[in-house]
Parts: C-alpha cells; sequence; structure tokens
C-alpha cells in the first residue's frame, strides 16, 4: 500500500480553504493526507464580505466551512498556528510553537497584508489597517470614542473602508495620492462622478494628496501632507494597497519578485518543484491578482495537478473586471477600461444630474465590445461583461445597451438567452452558462439558493447572483413552467392568491387558514404573513392572536438590543402641544427612558421593559396619546410642514391635511410599512416624495405622488394625479393602498410593488383613476370597513386582563430580567453592547 | 437525552404558556425557555439565552417546523434552532441547550 501524499497548506484565508475544498472534491478521498496552518485564531473566512461584519453579520455567518467541515474531512487544521520556516531540503515546515511538519507538497496560500507607507508616525494609537475580523474588531472599538475618521487611499478597498467609517457614525474623509479616485478601474470623467457621489455620501475627497507625517502625542490628531496642508482626523484606516506575504519564501530562498510576491509558473509551481503559491501571494507574469477569482482559479489549478499527477491545466492572464459593491453607488469596470493601446472607438453617457457615467470601448470595425467603465448605475454590468468575454457580436445601436431601459421595454439585446453555453457566468467558480441550466434541469431546481447549493456558483464574490436569477426565470420559462412566489414550505401559494383565499373562506384564524389552505405547523415566515393578511381583511386586534406575530407585533413594540422595548405614541401630523409635551417628559422621566425625536415627527421613548409597557401606555393613554405602530407593518407617521399655518410661502394647510389622513388611515396592516406626509407648497419642507404616498399643495389644490420610498433604495415618488380637490385626493389614496394591500408580496413597500407593476404609471392610474379593472367601488368599500373598525390597540392591551397578563418577563416570577445592562452616554441611558 | 439524576423542577401551570407559543421560566439563577408547541401535542424546553448575541430572548421566538422538525426562530437575527436537539439550523457552529418535559397535574416540570 502507497502512503498518502503529504500536503501542507500554509495560510487558511480563502484560496487556501477553495484549495482543500477542491482537492477533497477531486481527490475523492484517501490519496492525500492534509495539513492547513492558519495564523489567524479562526478558519477561513470570507474576506470579501468582511465589511457586512459592521451590519451584524457574525464572524460565524461570513466562515467559509466550521472547524467541524475540516474535521469531517478528514482535514487536519491548525489555527492560531504561525509558519515560520520552510526547510526545502528536509521538506519540514516549522511554527511558531516549534511544531515540525513533514510534506511531500507544499501549498503557499500566505495570502498578502495591507500595505503601510513608512510615513512617520504611522505607529502611533488610532492608526489601523482593514483586513481581518480582529481588524474590524479593533475600528469599532476605536471609534466609539473618535469622532473624525480619514482612509488613506481611494482605491477599491479604501472606498469600501471609507464607507465603513461612514457607517460607524464618524466624519469621513478619504485621501487619495493619485489624481482621481479608483484609478486602475476607472478613467477622469468616471472618477470624477464617482467623487461627487461619494461627497453627496457625506465622505469627503481629498486627491494629490502625500501624506508627509501622523501628527498627535501617543495617538494620532490629524495628518500633515506635503504641500503643507493638514487634516484632522482622530483615527486612520489605511488602505492603499496590498503586499504579498513573502517573507516565509524568502527564507527559503525561493524566487520572488523585486516588488514582492512569490514567483510561479503557468502550473503555479515555483522555483522549488514541490512548492506552490497560490492566491494573493503569487506572482505570475509579474502580476498579483488582487481579487478572489483568479486565487480559486489558482487552487483549482493545483488541485486538479496534484490529483492527475501531471499538467493538466495551466494558468491563462486573468479577466480583472469588477464591480463595487458600495451602498448606493454602483461603480464597474470590465475587459479593456482604458484601451490605451487598442484602436476602438468609445460610446460615453454622462448624465451629470443622475449622477451616471457609462463609457464603453467598442472595436474599431464596431462589432464587438472590448470593455468599459460604469458608474452610478451597473445594473448591466454582468451582461456587458459577457458580451466582452465571448465576443458576441453587438446589436446595432449599442447605445441601448447603457441607455435606461424606458418603463416597458426590455433592454435592447441583452437577455441571458442571447449567451453562448460555454459563458463563465460565474468567474470565482468558473462555472458556464451550460452548466448552470442543465443542472436547473436535470436537478429540477427552484431557487437561487438551489443552484448556488448545487452548482456553486454564486457562493463567491456573489457578482452573478442576478445573473443566475435571471437564468433560472429563462430555462423555467423554456420548460414551459411558470415560476411561482410562493410564500413558504407551508403554504403552495402567492400571497395574492392567499388573501383571496382567505376573504373567499371566512377563514379567521392562522389554525384554520393552515388547515384550509396548507400544511405543516406553520414558521415565522408564514405566521406574520398571515397575521399581517387576518388584520388587514377583518382588522381584529392583533394580540388576541399573539404567538402568530412577529415580536414587535406580539409586544405592540420595537424590541431593541439587550431584549427592552421602545415606546412611540402617535403624534399627527407632528403637531403636539406644551402639555402633551411635558406628559411625555414625566412619563420618560419616571420611567428611565431614554429619549429622542425621531426621523418621523415624533418622539420615541427607549429602554423599557416588557413588564413596564402596559404601566408606561396606562399612563400616554390617560393624557390622550395612542398607539403610533411604530412596531406594525402599516402606517408610520404622515409627515406635514407648517404649511399656511404659520409659513409666508404655504398655500395650503399642510398640518390640517396631514393630521386628517394619519387619523384616516392609523392602524392598518398592510404588507409593508406605509409612510406619508403633506407639503404646504412646492418648497416640500416634508419631503413628500420619498413617501409610499406624498401630498404637495399647489395653488389649486393637492398634487398626488405615489410609491417613494426612503431607506435602503431610495426613489422619488411618481406624480400620479394634479390639482386635487381633498375629497378626490383622499378617494384615490383609498383605492391606491386597498390596491397595494390586496396585491403585494409580503415585506414589499410601494416602491418595489410599483417597480413590478406590469403596466407601470399608466396601469396604476388606468386602475384607480378610470376603474379599468372595476374593482374601485369594492377596493373604498373594504378600506371604509378598516377605518370604522380602528381601535387602539394599546387600550385594548392595557384594558384586557387576559392581554396585559402577558407582558411579563417570566411565567413564574414577577421578577424582572436581570441580564438587562445599561450604561450611561451624554447623561442618557443605553443599553450595554451585544 | 439520559435518565441518570434529572432533577424534574416544577416550573408553573400549563394554563401560564400560551398555546403555539413561548414563555420564560426561572430556574435558580437561569432563564429557561418553555413551549407548547400545540399542533404536535408536545411540550419543549430550552436556554432561553440566543447564542448568536447572546439575548435573553428566545422564549419569545416564533415557532414552527421546517420540512416537519420542529423550530424556535429568534426574534433578533431569525437565526432558527431545532426544539429537538438544540442545533442550529442554518448550519452555524452555535447551538442551544434543551430539557425535558413532563406534565404531571396541570403542572410543567423541567428536567433539569
Ligand atoms: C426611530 C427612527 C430613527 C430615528 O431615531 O429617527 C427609526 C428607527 C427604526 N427604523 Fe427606520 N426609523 C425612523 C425613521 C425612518 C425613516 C425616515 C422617515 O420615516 O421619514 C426611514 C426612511 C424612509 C422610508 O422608510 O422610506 C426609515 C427607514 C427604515 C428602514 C428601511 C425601509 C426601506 O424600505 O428600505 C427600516 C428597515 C425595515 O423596515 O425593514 C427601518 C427600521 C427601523 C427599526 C424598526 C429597526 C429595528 O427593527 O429596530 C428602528 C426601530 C426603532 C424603535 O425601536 O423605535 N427604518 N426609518 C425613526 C422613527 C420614525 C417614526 O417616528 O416612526
Ligand atoms: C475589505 C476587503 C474587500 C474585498 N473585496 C473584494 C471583492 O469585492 N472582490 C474580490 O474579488 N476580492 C476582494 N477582496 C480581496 C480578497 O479578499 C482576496 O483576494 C482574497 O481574500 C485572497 O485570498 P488568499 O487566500 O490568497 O489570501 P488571504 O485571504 O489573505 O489569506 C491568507 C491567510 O494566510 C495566513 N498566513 C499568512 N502567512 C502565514 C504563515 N506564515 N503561517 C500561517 N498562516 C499564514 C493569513 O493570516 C491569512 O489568514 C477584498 C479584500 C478585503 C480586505
Ligand atoms: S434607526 Fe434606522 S437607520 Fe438608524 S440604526 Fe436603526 S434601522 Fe438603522
Ligand atoms: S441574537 Fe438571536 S439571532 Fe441574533
Amino acid at each position: 500500500m502507497t502512503q498518502p501524499l503529504k500536503v501542507v497548506v500554509v495560510g487558511n484565508g480563502m484560496v487556501g480553504y477553495k484549495f482543500c475544498e477542491k482537492l477533497l472534491t477531486k481527490a475523492g478521498g484517501g490519496s492525500f493526507s492534509i495539513t492547513v496552518i492558519g495564523e489567524e485564531p479562526r478558519p477561513a473566512y470570507d474576506r470579501v464580505h468582511l465589511s457586512a461584519y459592521f451590519s451584524g453579520t457574525s464572524a460565524e455567518e461570513l466562515s467559509m466551512a466550521p472547524a467541524s467541515w475540516y474535521l469531517d474531512n478528514g482535514i487536519r487544521l491548525l489555527t492560531g498556528e504561525c509558519v515560520t520556516q520552510i526547510d526545502p531540503q528536509a521538506r519540514v515546515v516549522v511554527t511558531h510553537t516549534g511544531l515540525q511538519i513533514p510534506y511531500d507538497k507544499l501549498i503557499l496560500a500566505t495570502g498578502s497584508s495591507a500595505f503601510v507607507p513608512a510615513v512617520a508616525g504611522v505607529e502611533k494609537e488610532g492608526v489601523f489597517v482593514y483586513r481581518t475580523i480582529e481588524d474590524l474588531d479593533a475600528i469599532i472599538a476605536y471609534a466609539k470614542n473618535a469622532k473624525r475618521a480619514a482612509v488613506i487611499g481611494g482605491g477599491l478597498l479604501g472606498l469600501e473602508a471609507a464607507k465603513a467609517a461612514l457607517d460607524l457614525g464618524l466624519e469621513t474623509q478619504v485621501v487619495e495620492f493619485a489624481p482621481r479616485l479608483m484609478p486602475r478601474q476607472l478613467d477622469a470623467a468616471g472618477a470624477d462622478m464617482l467623487k461627487s457621489k461619494m461627497e453627496q455620501l457625506g465622505i469627503g475627497i481629498h486627491l494629490n494628496k502625500n501624506t508627509a507625517f501622523f501628527d498627535g502625542d501617543v495617538a494620532v490628531r490629524g495628518l500633515s501632507f506635503t504641500d503643507q496642508s493638514y487634516l484632522e482626523a482622530d483615527m486612520v484606516i489605511i488602505s492603499a494597497g496590498i503586499r504579498p506575504r513573502d517573507e516565509l519564501a524568502k527564507q527559503a530562498g525561493l524566487a520572488v519578485g523585486p516588488r514582492g510576491g512569490i514567483i510561479v509558473d503557468d502550473a503555479l509551481t515555483t522555483s522549488d518543484a514541490h512548492i506552490h503559491a497560490i492566491g494573493e501571494c503569487a506572482l505570475y507574469q509579474n502580476m498579483i491578482y488582487g481579487l478572489v477569482a483568479p486565487g480559486y482559479e489558482m487552487a483549482d489549478i493545483v488541485a486538479t495537478n496534484l490529483v492527475s499527477g501531471r499538467i493538466d491545466k495551466t494558468f491563462k492572464p486573468f479577466d480583472m473586471s469588477t464591480k463595487l459593491k458600495l451602498i448606493g453607488v454602483d461603480v464597474a469596470s470590465f475587459g479593456e477600461p482604458f484601451c490605451e493601446h487598442i484602436p476602438h472607438n468609445t460610446l460615453v453617457i454622462e448624465d451629470k444630474l443622475k449622477g451616471i457615467y457609462k463609457r464603453l470601448n467598442v472595436s474599431s470595425d464596431g462589432k464587438y465590445l472590448l470593455g468599459g467603465i460604469l458608474v452610478g448605475e451597473a445594473d448591466n454590468y454582468n451582461m456587458l461583461l459577457q458580451m466582452t468575454k465571448n465576443q458576441m457580436i453587438l446589436p446595432p445601436s449599442p447605445e441601448d445597451l447603457i441607455l435606461a431601459p424606458r418603463k416597458g421595454e426590455a433592454t435592447a439585446g441583452a437577455g441571458v438567452s442571447a449567451l453562448p453555453e460555454s459563458a463563465s457566468v460565474c468567474s470565482c467558480e468558473n462555472i458556464t452558462k451550460g452548466t448552470i441550466c442543465e443542472a436547473i434541469e436535470s436537478q429540477n431546481l427552484a431557487d437561487v439558493a438551489a443552484i448556488k447549493k448545487c452548482t456553486k456558483a454564486g457562493t463567491g464574490c456573489g457578482g452573478c447572483v442576478p445573473m443566475l436569477s435571471d437564468l433560472l426565470t429563462e430555462t423555467l420559462k423554456k420548460q414551459g413552467k411558470t415560476i411561482k412566489k410562493v410564500i413558504c414550505e407551508h403554504f403552495d401559494y402567492s400571497r395574492q392568491e392567499l388573501y383571496h383565499l382567505i376573504k373567499m373562506s371566512e377563514t379567521r384564524t392562522f389554525e384554520e387558514v393552515l388547515t384550509a389552505h396548507g400544511k405543516g405547523c406553520g414558521c415565522e415566515v408564514c405566521k406574520p404573513a398571515v397575521a399581517s393578511m387576518l388584520a388587514s381583511i377583518y382588522n381584529e386586534v392583533i394580540a388576541k392572536q399573539a404567538v402568530i406575530q412577529d415580536t414587535n407585533d406580539r409586544y405592540l413594540a420595537n424590541i431593541q438590543r439587550g431584549g427592552t422595548y421602545s415606546v412611540v405614541p402617535r403624534v399627527p401630523g407632528g403637531e403636539i402641544t406644551p402639555d402633551q409635551l411635558i406628559a411625555l417628559g414625566v412619563v420618560a422621566k419616571k420611567y428611565d427612558l431614554y429619549c429622542k425625536i425621531t426621523g418621523g415627527q415624533r418622539v420615541d421613548l427607549f429602554g423599557a421593559r416588557v413588564e413596564q409597557l402596559p404601566l408606561i401606555w396606562e399612563e400616554l393613554i390617560e393624557v390622550g396619546f395612542e398607539s403610533g405602530h411604530a412596531y406594525g407593518k402599516a402606517l408610520r407617521t404622515v409627515k406635514s410642514c407648517v404649511g399656511s399655518t404659520w409659513c409666508r410661502f404655504g398655500v395650503q394647510d399642510a398640518v390640517g391635511y396631514a393630521i386628517r389622513i394619519e387619523n384616516r388611515y392609523k392602524g392598518i396592516r398592510a404588507p409593508h410599512k406605509l409612510k406619508s406626509a403633506v407639503s404646504g407648497c412646492t418648497r416640500e419642507c416634508a419631503e413628500a416624495q420619498s413617501k409610499d404616498f406624498g401630498i404637495i399643495a399647489t395653488e389649486k389644490g393637492w398634487n398626488l405622488y405615489l410609491c417613494g420610498n426612503g431607506g435602503i433604495k431610495p426613489q422619488h415618488a411618481v406624480l400620479f394625479a394634479s390639482d386635487l380637490d381633498d375629497d378626490t385626493c383622499i378617494k384615490y389614496i383609498d383605492r391606491f393602498l386597498m390596491f397595494y394591500i390586496k396585491t403585494a408580496e409580503p415585506l414589499q413597500r410601494t416602491a418595489t410593488w410599483f417597480n413590478k407593476l406590469e403596466g407601470g404609471l399608466e396601469y396604476l392610474r388606468d386602475v384607480i383613476i378610470n376603474d379599468s379593472l372595476g374593482i374601485c367601488d369594492e377596493l373604498e368599500k373594504e378600506m371604509a370597513y378598516l377605518i370604522e373598525t380602528y381601535h387602539d390597540e394599546w387600550r385594548v392591551a392595557v384594558e384586557t386582563p387576559e392581554i396585559r397578563s402577558r407582558f411579563t418577563h417570566f411565567v413564574n416570577s414577577e421578577e424582572a430580567d436581570p441580564s438587562l445592562q445599561f450604561v450611561e452616554m451624554r447623561t442618557q441611558k443605553r443599553p450595554a453592547d451585544w | 437525552m439520559t435518565n441518570k439524576n434529572i432533577t424534574w423542577f416544577k416550573a408553573a401551570p400549563i394554563t401560564a404558556f400560551p398555546e403555539n407559543g413561548g414563555a420564560c421560566v426561572k430556574y435558580n439563577d437561569k432563564q429557561i425557555a418553555v413551549f407548547h408547541f400545540k399542533q404536535l401535542d408536545k411540550w419543549y424546553a430550552t436556554d432561553n439565552e440566543c447564542p448568536h448575541k447572546h439575548q435573553m430572548i428566545l422564549s419569545r421566538g416564533m415557532i414552527g417546523d421546517q420540512q416537519g422538525h420542529p423550530k424556535v426562530a429568534c426574534p433578533f437575527h431569525k437565526k432558527t434552532f431545532s426544539l429537538e436537539t438544540g442545533l442550529n439550523l442554518q448550519g452555524e457552529d452555535y447551538c442551544i441547550n434543551v430539557y425535558p418535559v413532563k406534565i404531571e397535574e396541570g403542572f410543567v416540570f423541567i428536567g433539569v
């Protein structure tokens, strides 16, 4: 029997992990004994999505595979262990704790580290790099006492770090040495557009800046530049590039490049035939690939060749196209973005108003796409990249590829069906369209998650996920299957279908609905969805079916970190009397609640314990307050500007109208929350155009805007009808809301609902103004029923002993939750950190 | 589950617990979430603390089934755990303790 080949992998990063995975699947077990040594304290994690750590994604979720995966597959994994020496003669590696591990084949996947320029003062407190989870923990901890952050580096990583700093609540400045942002991906015009976009996000941009020294005593205080200018900063994140980690290779006498990187040939072999290098530490044809896709390709090649024992696969120069995932700003560059030495024609679209810049480089015969740059909107990125990579013939007017499609039209020539079978859709895992479509057909895959699981496509950088979804739709259509959005495994219906069924069958409880139309016991997806439909149809007291409500609805308050709740009384139109203000203060003081004026023109009182909620509300109700439904998928606020009540420009009584509207729709449950606003003139101080339904006063009446959204993906509302009188405007809103409530998907806001509505604005006008479906009577009646049956949920809760008694932490003790912890901040309390 | 050395702790009358939902029981310094899964005619007990961000909250989570397997979803970030085994159903590394429950003379007893 032959001994298994001893394979040792140094570095357990994304590429080191991928190598193990590939070797396992290719070898099928048995012939290799694999040891992986990683210096970080945890198994490999998804560095590409590192920034998600700031928004609450845990280290476990980022993990590529848990430690048990290595164990289950017979891989010896050593974490927190650093290899300090290689002995190429004896074929042994030595770790910092003195372990000696022999190898037959050594794989260096040591990645790279952040490049830290040798500037005086870099060692000061408050200077960070951005590469590991530990770096992020340190940044988060330091940011608590910092106000101003400077990010050094205006490239891909620098801008990502800047967004993270901004999200941590820091005033953020980016400092770039080059005359433009992302110099490797963007041309001057594209970079300019990006700069103004970043500035709109609140990030300051300083170009042409060379840092002379970091100022400060022990901790950093600011940056001093060679042009004598100065920037104050109490925290600095350096993101000025990467340096391949070749120190081990150097020590072992392997060939390295003059500017770093372990030199490898086509088979990723270093100058020692028993040692390979893959990922960000490998220097191939004078190039370090700082992206995950080429690293995965390298892992695949080495694994393939190891298994076959010959050189079956070799590495080729890799496509460096990228799409940046900064929230709010799409940036992409693909193929040959600059075409400096290639004859070509360029096609440029620039819309300064919308902040969009798009450039396509077309071959001089006009037939092929060579590359391009997209800033501000990159929806077509995947398709354009594919057209470039696959040398697809361009449509007669290539400008259609980058013009925004007019509503109702499909984008020209850009359907996934046009792609050849051999097109590599997922470049991280190198998976072709053919493979994906085949898997969908042969294994009956029904959603993107299944495609990911089965083919691994979309599991790397995630950039191809939208394309996977298109391929799915396309393939299923071809098979004559329709794709139906079902609620979850318990209900085989879309929300609209189930809504209709509940109404027809007059089922009133979750149990009845489940028995009549579903299967199983239900889950956290369908229970609140059904609860919302029951409320929209019957408008009974939701607390009667408490256990099917999301926690917020179950306790009629938003749960917050630590497990306390917030209290938000309704303040219609934002108009509040001095007595009401005093009453709020008195209650807040008595129960020691944190107070904040919200962005919705009312007051939020945070930090109430569950058993305090009924006591607090009892007092608020006594002075005339009602539930503000801040916890429900229901009407939140109708903001108003002061309008003609006081303002010299006001042409209508915006406050009065806002109060009327807020009182009309309060308490109504919808697929998602609803927001509204009324402005007294075109200056629009109430921001009505960012609301689900917004109203702006004109000399003659009201302009009604529909389906706007702030939040994650802001979208302006569209002008639906002009110069309406008070009652007509309300009639249209009644119909609109009811139509939305009956037809939207769960948790779909009006803006997304509208974007998916076939026929768009014209259709919506037809339904609501011209009654083209003949349903307006019914819609109005249903709305009238909801308005008539309004009840203040909190009043019912405090007055019904059976409901009230549920507001306790323990069922067998009066005690409050002893695990609650608060700390003081700016003279008020806040919960201790997670 | 082993039967040796189980202490049965008398928690509360069955009427103190909502049907098809959960409530929290105090046992010395411990917090235990108890679920009356009426649809399956079963009772479950688990840690009240969600191991994801260490929040004392699971008793306020929604219960249900995944392909027939009973589970609870944490209200904070919707991590789901098996009520039978305590394992995280998203395949993540952390899990919760589960405890045996018995009903006698209208009272809920938890095996600790
Ligand atoms: C308190 C407040 C922030 C503040 O301090 O000002 C707030 C707080 C929360 N917002 Fe908000 N939002 C608040 C105004 C807004 C606004 C501004 C506005 O309404 O004018 C927006 C953008 C406008 C919009 O919605 O279109 C906003 C967009 C969001 C979103 C993103 C929605 C989207 O469609 O993208 C969420 C997440 C969600 O609902 O899924 C969210 C969710 C939340 C939650 C519920 C998150 C949570 O689960 O804890 C927060 C609850 C706080 C609490 O315990 O009461 N909040 N939130 C504001 C309460 C207004 C009010 O009086 O009711
Ligand atoms: C914030 C951020 C965002 C990114 N975004 C993108 C993106 O959108 N798209 C994209 O394609 N790429 C992106 N990248 C780059 C991508 O993460 C890297 O290309 C990829 O992680 C490289 O993998 P690797 O395994 O070669 O190196 P690494 O992930 O760095 O892993 C190397 C590992 O080896 C360990 N190690 C080094 N020396 C030793 C030693 N002597 N002994 C033991 N262990 C050792 C290191 O500690 C490290 O854990 C991003 C990177 C960052 C930091
Ligand atoms: S209040 Fe809104 S924006 Fe602020 S942290 Fe909470 S959800 Fe995010
Ligand atoms: S705290 Fe339970 S899921 Fe995050």
